[in-house]
């Protein structure tokens, strides 16, 4: 399993270089050897200090997260709305409070990506995470009935999609 | 010259959000409050004003560029805003509320002495 993470690894760092050195116009063969080479020590550094796996290069997540993540741009868009209404409004009307949510997915990397959908849609800051309890600061406590922070913990369940660690 | 307009359209959209972030920073009355409007800026306003410049630039490297750094933003942004709030609540600030006050207006609870000055 690690070994194949490496190869993805390596596969996507070749990538990112080959896309940010704009070598592909003119390739040339002194440089595309340099690149690969790199690359492929950064791998080798990687695997020796063990830090090639599930969390680190969540590759089988891949598939699964182009459908989360133009949701979850949405959910931003919504949101960054609501705050805005909040902040030009003539008088500031603001109802803090801090809120807690349970979380329902079975890995750290999951609730990881639930924490941090949280505290990108603004309105909502994840403050602290103990096991699956999420503590949540929000701007108007009214307007958090549940329902929404429900379908995303939902959806970040179904993205991370496995039955355990 | 459509691609163009289009990328105006999402700038000055961006520039938007920037501008109502910043002054949220200003209307908010304490960190936390201030956090969501710090939030703004790190997603819509960047994410908008880069998404203008990858319109503006057409499909060439410069776009891939812009995307990974949009996509840098936003997996680092909301791990900053997370360590401001657990320095914050560590440092003993009590996050403002409605009970604490009994008024919804900002700036009363800045006077009273609901933000950290």
């Amino acid at each position: 399993m690690t070994s194949n993470r490496a190869v993805w690894l390596w596969a996507i760092l070749v990538a990112i270089w080959l896309l940010l050195s704009e070598q592909t116009q003119h390739l040339e063969l002194l440089f595309i050897l340099f690149g690969l080479t790199t690359c492929t020590v950064a791998v080798r550094v990687c695997v020796r200090m063990g830090v090639v796996d599930r969390e680190s290069v969540p590759v089988h997540l891949a598939g699964r997260a182009v459908l989360y993540t133009p949701w979850l741009i949405w959910e931003v868009f919504k949101s960054n709305l609501r705050v805005a209404r909040i902040i030009l409004a003539p008088r500031i009307r603001v109802d803090p409070s801090i809120v807690h949510f349970r979380a329902s997915q079975r890995t750290d990397l999951g609730r990881f990506i639930y924490a941090n959908s949280i505290t990108l849609t603004p309105g909502t800051v994840t403050t602290g995470i103990v096991a699956d309890d999420l503590e949540v600061h929000a701007i108007v406590q009214t307007e958090i009935d549940g329902s929404e922070e429900n379908d995303m913990n939902r959806r970040v369940t179904a993205l991370e999609g496995e039955r355990e660690g | 010259m459509v691609a163009e307009v289009v990328a105006w359209a999402l700038l000055m959209a961006g520039a938007f959000f920037l501008v109502t972030g910043a002054l949220g920073m200003v209307r908010l009355p304490d960190v936390f409050t201030r956090m969501h409007a710090a939030g703004m800026t790190d997603t819509m306003g960047a994410g908008l004003i880069l998404a203008g410049m990858c319109v503006y630039s057409g499909a060439n490297f410069e776009t891939v560029r812009l995307l990974l750094i949009l996509g840098f933003l936003w997996f680092t942004s909301p791990i900053a805003t997370h360590a401001t709030a657990k320095a914050a609540l560590s440092g003993g600030v009590r996050p403002f509320t409605l009970a604490g006050d009994g008024s919804g207006d900002g700036r009363t609870a800045e006077r009273e002495g609901g933000a950290p000055s």
